[in-house]
């Protein structure tokens, strides 16, 4: 069988009845490492000869079934799990460039992967240069001979922008390079990049995956797809020194890049994931459909009703008809535009400090994908070091109001929003 | 990429005991010898096949020029060559088809030769390409999944334990966990 269902992979993929015990639940292995049966074996495992554990750095039987669903949700042939979604996009990238190389990214992404690609990776000599994630063709125009690949996010967080993944996947394979998309916000109930043509996926699991607002992991999930011969990724198609000159293109054909990213980047990096964080997150998943349906249900509600609230200025939501990002919206995620987003509060600075101080159901935190409400003022918080008008042209003005609406139920959330924007 | 059935490859790594592997490496770091050492691992006996190091041994098996050289029985001819050189080797194992009984010509991963597939099925051969034995076996027993790769498969009894490979050999036969 190949053709289950996204509820069903959701509950079952990479999870079988342990084979030790039969327990059905996937047991959380707690442990450092894995005895060899001989030397034999412990050569083989180091050599890469046969599957097998080694030492949960590495790879770890909880962490396998995580990683193993969600390369069947995604669509994908190989998932590896990492400690958090910026650790994700340090092993995806590790992978692919080395110094002086360059990718070519969307300015619309989160805060904390701009600042991770601006200032982080430029001390390893990988350089950034920003496109325009509403506009394909901005991607074609930033390309170098140093491009080594495209990244966008699918709606990019916190401007509930929709990206035209199909259009900059074929500016990137034009171009000979992979097209990596962060899911997070949209995760694969909604979108599924490597249908449009996406190479590599990744996830801040922290987010809608994980789901509960409980435990930090990342993903990345590679296609199979994408051809890296020709000499431009020296690390999949060139001898490795570290396994004695083997090709690891060569050896493991299509699941080559989710291989290289686990027994080269994660394995000498180091950020391996937690078991017990890779179970919560598999716990999570198997609810993803309900959920992630009830918070798009619930964020569209909400939208609509601040939009015709009095202390309102304007609604950011991709699934209001008059948005910017409605058609591709429809194109690209029609069961919902996700549950983040952002609006603009009459009064400005104070009226927005006022509102996030007054609010009794929703909490204010810097997160999102929680089944919680969340808000944000990020001028007064997660931006507030910046001058005003570097404020504005980050997407956080003064009246901007950041909301992560989760599975409560609507009424509930309008009504917290009401007693706020009263007080503001 | 071919697309196979999962039940086709499943009988073919059932059923087939003895593989004559052409192109078959004594460089522990290639390839032909990752699959060759598990493949033996599993309980195939195997047969490799290169003329470079005909009368060696490669993990304890005595090394053949050609499959001619190769003796009888050989179910499978695992190619681990280029694929322009797959014709010439689909030639020799039909020469040598009734004297080995071959029932099944594997061409490896990235190895693609239709022109040679298709005199082998002319024959009466079952014929895989751009497939991994080694992959497959991993991919349908469920050991593969130790590293994160989709199966496409949802199994809901418990297998049997993963050993060095005892148990697994008694699930890939079909016996019931």
């Amino acid at each position: 069988m190949t053709d289950y269902g996204f509820d069903t992979l959701s509950v079952h993929a990479g999870a079988q009845p342990d084979p030790a015990t039969g327990a059905r639940a996937t047991p959380i292995y707690q442990t450092t490492a894995f005895v060899f049966e001989d030397a034999d074996h412990a050569a083989a495992l180091f050599n890469l000869q046969v599957f097998g554990n080694i030492y949960s750095r590495i790879m770890n039987p909880t962490n396998a079934v995580l990683e193993e669903r969600i390369a069947a949700l995604e669509g994908g042939r190989a998932g590896l799990s990492v400690a958090s979604g910026h650790a994700a996009q340090l092993v995806a990238l590790h992978t692919l460039m080395g110094p002086g190389d360059e990718i070519v990214a969307a300015r619309q992404l989160y805060g904390g992967s701009i600042n991770q690609f601006n200032h982080s990776f430029a001390k390893f000599d990988w350089h950034v240069k920003w496109a325009d994630g509403t506009k394909p063709d901005s991607f074609k125009a930033a390309l170098s001979a140093k491009t080594k690949a495209m990244f966008i996010e699918s709606i990019a967080n916190p401007g509930g922008i929709v990206t035209d993944i199909e259009a900059i996947a074929k500016i990137a394979h034009g171009a000979g390079v992979p097209l990596i998309v962060d899911n997070t916000l949209a995760t694969p109930y909604l979108i599924r990049p490597f249908e449009w043509g996406a190479d590599i996926v990744l996830h801040s699991a922290t987010k809608f995956l994980g789901g509960h607002g409980n435990s930090m992991a990342g993903l990345i999930v590679d296609g199979g797809k994408f051809d890296w011969g020709g000499g431009k990724y020296p690390t999949l198609s060139e001898p490795c020194p570290s396994y004695h000159g083997m090709k690891l293109w060569e050896t493991f054909g299509d699941m080559a890049y989710a291989i290289a990213c686990r027994v080269l980047a994660l394995r000498d990096l180091g950020p391996a994931l937690s078991p017990m964080n890779a179970f919560l997150v598999l716990q999570g998943i198997e609810t993803l459909a309900l959920r992630m349906q009830k918070h798009c249900d619930n964020a569209l509600a909400v939208a609509r009703w601040l939009k015709d609230h009095p202390k309102v200025a304007w609604v950011n939501y991709a699934g209001l008809e008059d948005n910017p990002s409605y058609a591709l919206h429809a194109k690209y995620c029609p069961k919902g535009a996700g549950s983040v987003f952002t609006f603009g509060v009459k009064g400005g600075y104070e009226a927005g400090m006022k509102l996030v101080n007054s609010v009794r159901l929703i909490s204010h935190l810097a997160n999102i994908g929680d089944t919680r409400s969340l808000i944000i003022h990020p001028a007064s918080t997660t931006h507030r070091q910046l001058e005003a008008a570097d404020r504005a042209r980050a997407g956080a003005g003064d009246d901007v109001v950041r909301l992560s609406i989760g599975i409560e139920n609507a009424e509930d959330i309008v009504a917290d929003l009401d007693q706020g924007l009263e007080a503001a | 990429m071919p697309v196979y059935p999962d039940d086709l490859i499943k009988s073919i790594l059932r059923s087939v005991k003895v593989i004559a592997m052409v192109g078959a490496s004594g460089n522990e770091m290639r390839p032909s010898y990752f699959a060759m050492k598990y493949l033996l691992d599993k309980g195939y006996l195997i047969h490799p096949v290169n003329p470079g190091m005909a009368g060696k041994e490669i993990l304890g098996r005595k090394v053949y020029a050609s499959l001619r050289e190769v003796p009888a029985p050989a179910d499978m001819v695992d190619i681990f060559r280029a694929s322009d050189a797959a014709p010439a080797i689909v030639d020799e194992a039909l020469a040598e088809k009734d004297r080995l009984g071959v029932k099944v010509i594997w061409m490896q991963l990235g190895v693609v030769n239709e022109e040679a597939a298709a005199k082998a099925r002319e024959a009466g051969l079952t014929v895989v390409m751009d497939r991994c034995p080694k992959i497959e076996y991993g991919r349908l027993s469920g050991e593969i999944s130790w590293v994160g790769v989709n199966r496409k498969l949802i199994d809901n009894r418990k297998p049997l334990l993963f050993g060095k490979g005892g148990s697994l050999k008694r699930v890939m036969k079909g016996e019931k966990s």
